[in-house]
């Protein structure tokens, strides 16, 4: 057994960082004041192939491994973490389903573009009525020669609007239930696909969160992703897939909440001393770092077992579920020693507390998790 | 065009701190980095390996960790990364050590040497003039910017009171500027291929030809016979009061010392 | 090579546009003191195109005799006619130490110089003496961005030579009784040494003082937060008719020129008042400033090392003190005019 980083992973987190720091990091309060996608950002995440880390060159992927790719997304989020969902979203959500489902046609047209970076990518599933009961959804296919006819909508579709690739569930034969859901690739540009409202949200706010409307989307037949009527397992792998991004983001807020503290108590002084000094700072710090250390662990165990093809479901809700909780207790915790700096924005750490929620809900809540874990538990 | 860039991997100075209690340095957690001004030279370099189709190779002379550096560049872009590395090498100052990378550059094919102008642990600018001296070839230091014309550079030297643009035929050997340019990162797969596809090549004392007594310690013209941290002055007098007692007091201040 | 037969002490007198630098003149006063301690000569060398007029100069600020050498190829700068000339001088009268200043023309040609002569340089010296029992030259400079000072000798070749960056040295009041002697020298130098060709020289414009010649100084550190901070910064120097300086940190934040620099890697400074705002004190920044006179630091950071520097020390927020202190200065001010 073996704790230590490889060599490629240290030089990564070295490049991570510094791109974080230097390109990320200056526009994070921007992002999320004027909720503003960053596009410029992401063109130069392109550029260093952060957009497809896990795939192989091949496919235009950097041929990297699963643990490369959630220290990625941790590290933006740590200073970021609208840029680290946007990556998630695009790695976890679009191109991994199409690499594990795709045909090799569909890989060439859609994974290459989208691995490269060319092309950004976004999935629905979430329906208004259809959130963590995923299987009622109302959204259909119908065939009509050679093409699937969409109508339906979804909602709190994460890079909407900015993706050019998205992966959609719908119904294509209700009687079937879960079994009657089928996937598709959607070109943003198909006839009948239109962006709808965009949310206003409490944290994440530059990731674009919006509605897609369908009305009589004729997609092509061969976009079907994986096999007719087996949507629904598509779309439970694609976020057991997810949730190790989901959990990087999680840790990196987290990780940068903490960053945040410790620097802040060393310079902060009251009654004649430095923040630092006083046992509860001390003891806030230590749980907070234990927490977050932990976190780190289960997350890359997960991407460890997910890159080696061991089960990883389980180990990714734990991650999820961990990592998520951690983000919001560090942040809040953050807050509490920033004291009143700390709620306002002079100081990073309200917007990290907000930002840490939404790792609580998206790609399966909380609740949802624990569901997971324990399912799998008393099998 | 065949270029040799010349690199440093050195300790970042900006976190480097003192003991306040011993006055020594803390050497420990400081991270190691490529020398800024060699990097610029670098990223100069593989922008000619954009635009002419360029080779670039990379040496570096230190201790068996300098190896990490070369994996940086090799991620960044580069083609070829050499580590020059030897006991015998070991305390050279900047005569000696640019006796050796000469003698490394001999066996290696160029139009075009680069190197950083100093490297910020010692701040010298000495090596790269002093390679140039012992390979005879024509200088120009303190480029902010270059350009090729066939076997002609046009480069863009910087005075302190401006700048010379001055025309030098290859072979020839450049040191450049942290201003010129703003070095690219590593790529996500080229980390992979300098790991899993890229070897480093490591040269040792016994593949350079080179007088001995040229090298390291021994061979150097200057020694350091002491060195010491500098004795802390006696701090004036601290005050936290409010914003418009702190600006009577420095006004005061400058009175007393007749500044106003 | 005997290193005995090495005797007197040279400063490489740095000509641009036939105007001696600065640093040239400061160099001769601590040559000066030099050979005065050694019981030698202080020899200028001039090299140049129509230069002979500025010998007496070198005389007036302290040397005892100039060796001057003219060439049409001298005109302007090339490191190699430079290089060529010099070593063959070195070559010929074998002086025991050789200082030049360490500007972008003296950090080009010392190091080829020496590396032709086979000799040792040790850059950017801030001390120079000489070792009394050896008779060595002693050269003290920060080593590793300022956090140390090494002391180097070079004690087996000859000549030992020194580069010293400009506002270090002291320059000797000017005298037009000295005398001395000019002895011109032939460069040697043939149309194929000029191995680059300067096909431009361009001046840029500059304020209208530099920051090493300012005797105030208002200097701001990563602590000012952003750039617009810098504007009060300029209110504040107008006021006390100095120059905005900065920190290392804010010029590769791209909020100040590197003309601005202070530091180890930036300028060094000596003005009357250093005011240090939101400066936290590393030390490659204190390395180019420690000599001033008055240092007054704010920094909210009341641990910051800037204050175990300072004379006064003000712990607040930089947004808040100085603009308190320019109406201060204002309010002052009135006075006076009404008294």
């Amino acid at each position: 057994m073996n704790f230590n980083l490889s060599n490629e992973h240290v030089m990564l987190q070295k490049l991570y960082k510094e791109f974080a720091e230097k390109e990320v990091k200056p526009h994070a309060e921007e992002v999320d004041e004027k909720e503003e996608f960053p596009v410029e950002t992401v063109k130069k995440m392109q550029k260093y192939g952060f957009m497809g880390i896990p795939f192989p060159k091949e496919y235009g992927g950097a041929g990297g491994d699963i643990i490369a790719y959630a220290m990625a997304v941790e590290e933006l989020s740590k200073v970021c973490a609208t840029t680290g969902v946007i990556v998630s979203a695009h790695t976890s959500l679009c191109a991994a389903p199409i690499y594990e489902f795709g045909t090799e046609e569909q890989k060439q047209k859609y994974l290459v573009p989208l691995a490269k970076g060319e092309k950004l990518g976004a999935f629905g599933l979430t329906e208004p009525n259809a959130g963590t009961d995923a299987s009622a959804q109302q959204t259909t296919a119908v065939l009509d020669g050679d093409h699937y006819v969409l109508n339906g909508s979804k909602i709190f579709i994460t890079n909407a609007g900015y993706a050019d690739i998205y992966i959609i569930l719908a119904m294509t034969d209700k009687s079937q239930g879960t079994r009657g859901i089928s996937a598709f690739i959607v070109d943003a540009d198909t006839e009948g696909f239109t962006i709808g409202k965009k949310e206003a949200k409490l944290g994440i706010k530059g990731s674009a969160t919006c509605e897609l409307i369908f009305e009589n989307c004729r997609v092509p037949k061969e976009n079907l992703l994986g096999k007719l009527g087996k949507g629904f397992g598509v779309a439970m792998k694609t976020l057991d897939g997810g949730r190790i991004g989901i959990a990087a983001q999680a840790l990196g807020i987290a990780q940068g909440a903490l960053d945040e503290t410790v620097g802040y108590v060393k310079e902060r002084r009251q009654f004649g001393k430095p923040l630092s000094f006083f046992q509860n700072t001390q003891f806030q710090l230590a749980d907070m770092h234990t927490k977050v250390e932990a976190s780190r662990l289960l997350v890359y165990k997960a991407a460890f077992n997910k890159g080696n093809n061991l089960p990883y479901s389980k180990e990714a809700a734990m991650a999820k579920l961990y990592a998520a909780e951690t983000a919001m207790e560090v942040t809040t915790k953050a807050v509490q020693l920033h004291g009143g700096y700390g709620y306002t924005r002079e100081y990073p750490v309200e917007r990290m507390m907000r930002d840490a929620k939404i790792t609580e809900i998206y790609e399966g809540t909380s609740e949802v998790q624990r569901m997971v874990i324990s399912s799998q538990l008393l099998k | 065009m065949k270029i040799i860039v010349c690199i440093k991997q050195v300790p970042d100075t900006t976190e480097v701190r003192l003991d306040p209690k011993t006055g020594t340095l803390i050497r420990d957690g400081v991270p190691s980095i490529i020398n800024p001004d060699d990097k610029s030279g670098l990223e100069a370099a593989l922008k000619l390996k954009d635009e002419l189709g360029a080779t670039v190779t990379v040496l570096t002379m230190g201790p068996p960790q300098a190896e990490v550096a070369l994996r940086e560049v090799l991620a960044m872009g580069a083609d070829r990364g050499i580590l020059l590395t030897d006991r015998a090498f070991a305390g050279a100052d900047t005569w000696a050590t640019s006796c050796t990378l000469a003698a490394a550059i001999n066996n290696i094919d160029y139009d075009l040497i680069i190197a950083g102008r100093q490297a910020i642990d010692g701040d010298t600018a000495q090596v790269g003039p002093q390679i140039a001296e012992h390979l005879k070839l024509p200088q120009v230091s303190y480029v902010e910017d270059l350009k090729v014309d066939g076997e002609t550079l046009i480069l863009k030297r910087m005075f302190e009171d401006g700048y010379h643009m001055v025309k030098v035929k290859t072979p020839c050997l450049i040191t450049t500027l942290k201003e010129m340019n703003e070095p690219r990162y590593m790529s996500v797969g080229g980390i992979f291929d300098a790991y899993r596809e890229k070897e480093i090549e490591v040269w040792n004392l016994k593949d350079i030809v080179v007088d001995p007594t040229n090298l390291g310690l021994k061979g150097s013209p200057t020694k350091v016979k002491k060195s010491f941290t500098k004795g802390a002055k006696v701090a004036g007098k601290l005050y936290e009061v409010d914003p418009k007692e702190a600006a009577k007091i420095i006004v005061d201040k400058l009175k007393e010392k007749y500044i106003i | 090579m005997s290193i005995l037969e090495h005797k007197g002490v040279w400063v490489f007198a740095e000509q641009r546009a036939g105007e001696i630098q600065k640093v040239s003149l400061e160099l001769l006063g601590k040559g000066r003191e030099l050979a005065d301690t050694l019981g030698t000569k202080l020899t200028a060398v001039l090299l140049g195109n129509n230069v002979k007029e500025m010998a007496s100069e070198l005389i007036y600020y302290g040397a005892d005799e100039v060796i001057l050498v003219e060439d049409e190829l001298l005109d302007v700068y090339i490191t190699e006619t430079y290089t060529k000339v010099m070593s063959k001088i070195i070559k010929e009268k074998k002086p025991d130490i050789i200082l030049m200043g360490a500007t972008a023309l003296g950090r080009d040609l010392a190091p080829r110089v020496s590396a032709r002569v086979h000799t040792g340089l040790t850059a950017d010296c801030t001390t120079l003496e000489i070792d009394e029992e050896s008779k060595h030259l002693l050269m003290t400079r920060p080593a590793f961005g300022g956090n140390i000072m090494a002391t180097i000798i070079c004690p087996d070749h000859r000549p030992q030579m020194s580069t010293v960056r400009p506002g270090v040295m002291i320059k000797q009041e000017r005298n037009e009784e000295r005398q001395g002697e000019i002895i011109e020298f032939p460069s040697g130098l043939a149309k194929e040494d000029v191995n680059v060709e300067v096909i431009e020289i361009v001046k840029e414009e500059k304020q209208k003082m530099k920051i090493e010649e300012a005797e105030v100084l208002v200097s701001g550190g990563r602590g000012m937060r952003k750039k617009e901070n810098f504007q009060t910064l300029e209110l504040l120097a107008k006021e006390l008719g100095g120059l905005v300086s900065g920190s290392r940190a804010v010029v590769d934040a791209g909020w100040m020129d590197r003309e601005h620099q202070v530091g180890q890697t930036g300028k060094t400074v000596r003005p009357n008042l250093y005011l240090a705002c939101g400066v936290s004190g590393a030390i490659q920044h204190v390395t180019g400033m420690e000599e001033s006179d008055l240092i007054v630091a704010i920094n909210k950071n009341p641990s910051a090392p800037i204050f175990e520097l300072a004379d006064v020390g003000i712990v607040g927020d930089v947004e808040k003190v100085i603009p308190s202190l320019i109406d201060e200065l204002k309010s002052v001010k009135v006075a006076k005019e009404k008294k």
